[in-house]
């Protein structure tokens, strides 16, 4: 090879080394997470994962993570059961069912929900969406239906209920859009022969375009539960910060902890030399590798679908 | 026909229902910013936007949001349109393939990883919390967006235009630079800005890099304040007056956030399709 130095060669060089960025963040961020956290998983081994102690005391130090685990998975469990159902009637109204002026202005409203800072939705969750839920849910029913082990617990409006419901509205935007797109990439050829045996709209929806779409609108449902599960500032204002065995999600009306707002309230407090900080880098390598599985998955499958779509049209 | 009737009005049923889902949605939205202006809006004033905390001002907290997105943007940009630049016009190789999924990752990436990774790095080997490296945390966020929107409108620009720059004998690079980045001009700003201001509102990532502060910007290699954080820090103070400048705090970042998204979208209506 005669490399030699011109603009095109410099340009080339400078653009793949830059481009190699993504990479580089991707490695250094699971190399610090996984040098970082060596000691605890060392020290604790299996105990890590499966334990419910937190205890930074020194010589009396024991970290298990489970609780938080438990947290994040069930927050956005709620989150999906609550959101996913919303989205996807958002979607199926934009495509098939909304007059066309309507189209732009409502999709525009939905994604404006994205463009609010977490922060705010913690606020808004702290001072507002707390005391709704408490009045016109919880309170009720805990009243009625409290001998449910699901619901039992004296309601207090920060808690694992109310933490779904913000995460709920908070990954409505990307479920909602995502699917839009899918259902948009259903062929016209098959609404018109649903139609032309006699399908009335809601029949061509439920029928034809949900289940041709069935894999990409799966696919926006794992996207949506990857943001859930990496969400941190409203959680972290809503979920009432238990820790230890008390953050167990028993209960909806139970105050819990996921493991980002486990980090995000402990981090600072917890003093460098300990066993404390790789323990909090554990929690974050746990919820990372959490994260990128969730992502790997959803990305394969919505390209996948929306590919389809590309060849299509091409 | 008794079938046909029921069909019809379950077809009715559920058009209803999925307009009720798009309310459900648009109440919060609603909510949010009507609260933020009501109880934000008494507090607005020149003193509040510009005195320090501890005389009940979100000054320094402005100032570092602004110190922020302008050294955010100062690094992860022009990496960002770089690397977009790599996966556009250079990209039809493996290596490319690999960092085009790095990037569709990060962009979901928990953004507290990236903090306490920057924590981890930056922060505890110089000994310091600082502007720099919330910079840098928001940076690992802001170039995977950045990379993404610059190849998705880089690839918008035909390849007619490429070919007929690169007939006329100019060099490949200069054609990129000259003729294919100006012609995606207004899909990369938009782009970016949008990027920007998302990254504006963050704000796991800056606990643990650069603390907040009760003073004026101190350096780069100081602790800082943000909007973001002091919204949080105010709302859990048990004070009423405190909480309200958090809500004052919040009007601010909606103000920015918001203004430069939909500034955005409404100056690129129709230039972009």
């Amino acid at each position: 090879m005669n490399w030699r130095l011109s603009g095109d060669n410099l340009f080339k060089t400078i653009a793949t080394i830059l481009a190699a960025s993504a990479g580089f963040i991707l490695f250094i961020t699971a190399y610090t997470l996984l040098t970082g956290s060596t000691p605890i998983l060392q020290r604790f081994g299996l105990y890590f994962f499966t334990g419910t102690q937190w205890n930074p005391v020194p010589g009396r130090e024991i970290f298990g993570a489970l609780p938080y685990l438990l947290g994040t998975l069930v927050t956005s469990g709620i989150a999906l059961l609550v959101g996913v159902p919303i989205s996807i009637g958002i979607a199926i109204f934009l495509v098939e069912m909304a007059p066309r002026t309507l189209r732009v202005p409502i999709s525009y409203l939905v994604e404006l929900l994205a463009a609010v800072p977490s922060v705010i939705y913690g606020l808004w969750g702290l001072f507002i969406l707390r005391f709704w839920i408490l009045d016109y849910i919880e309170v009720p029913l805990s009243n009625y239906l409290g001998w449910i082990p699901a619901f039992s617990g004296t309601p207090f409006g920060l808690d694992v209920f109310t933490a779904g419901v913000i995460l709920a509205i908070m990954i409505i935007p990307t479920v909602s859009s995502v699917s839009r797109e899918v259902i948009q990439a259903v062929p016209d050829s098959i609404r018109e022969g649903a139609y032309s045996i006699g399908a009335t709209k809601w029949e061509v929806v439920r029928h034809w375009v949900l289940s041709y779409g069935r894999s990409g609108i799966f696919g926006a449902v794992i996207l949506g539960l990857g943001r859930a599960v990496g969400e941190t500032m409203a959680v972290t204002m809503v979920i009432g910060n238990a820790i230890g065995p008390a953050a167990i999600p028993t209960s909806f009306f139970k105050p819990s902890q996921t493991m980002s707002s486990l980090i995000a309230n402990g981090f600072l407090e917890a003093t460098p030399a300990s066993l404390e900080l790789p323990a909090y880098l554990g929690v974050g390598l746990i919820l990372l590798l959490l994260g990128l599985s969730i992502n790997v998955v959803a990305h394969v499958m919505v390209t996948r679908v929306l590919k389809i779509k590309g060849g299509a049209v091409e | 026909m008794d079938n046909y009737a029921y069909r019809k009005f379950k077809n009715r049923i559920f058009f209803v229902l999925s307009f009720i889902c798009v309310i459900v949605a648009v109440i919060p939205l609603l909510s949010i910013l009507f609260e933020v202006v009501v109880r934000g809006a008494p507090q607005l004033s020149l003193g509040f936007l510009t005195s320090l905390s501890s005389e009940g001002g979100i000054g320094p907290a402005i100032q570092g949001t602004l110190i922020l997105i302008g050294l955010t943007s100062l690094i992860g940009i022009p990496v960002g349109i770089m690397s977009g630049v790599y996966l556009a016009e250079y990209g039809n190789n493996r290596f490319a393939t690999w960092m085009r999924t790095f990037n569709d990752l990060l962009t979901e990436f928990p953004s507290i990883v990236v903090g306490i990774t920057v924590f981890t790095i930056l922060v505890l080997s110089i000994g310091s919390f600082s502007a720099i490296a919330g910079a840098i945390a928001l940076s690992f966020m802001l170039i995977p967006i950045v990379a993404r929107t610059t190849e998705e409108s880089l690839k918008l620009v035909p390849n007619s235009v490429r070919e007929a720059s690169l007939a006329l004998g100019v060099h490949k690079w200069r054609t990129t630079v000259s003729v294919i980045l100006p012609a995606a001009k207004s899909g990369l700003i938009t782009g970016t800005l949008l990027a920007v201001a998302r990254i504006a509102g963050e704000t796991a990532p800056l606990i643990m890099t650069i603390l907040g502060n009760q003073n004026f910007f101190l350096g780069f290699a100081q602790p800082m304040d943000a909007l973001p954080l002091r919204i949080w820090r105010n709302a859990l103070q048990p004070s009423a007056a405190v909480q309200a400048q958090g809500w004052g705090a919040a009007l601010v970042l909606i103000l920015i956030v918001l203004g430069l998204n939909i500034g955005v979208r409404l100056a690129s209506r129709g230039r972009l399709r």
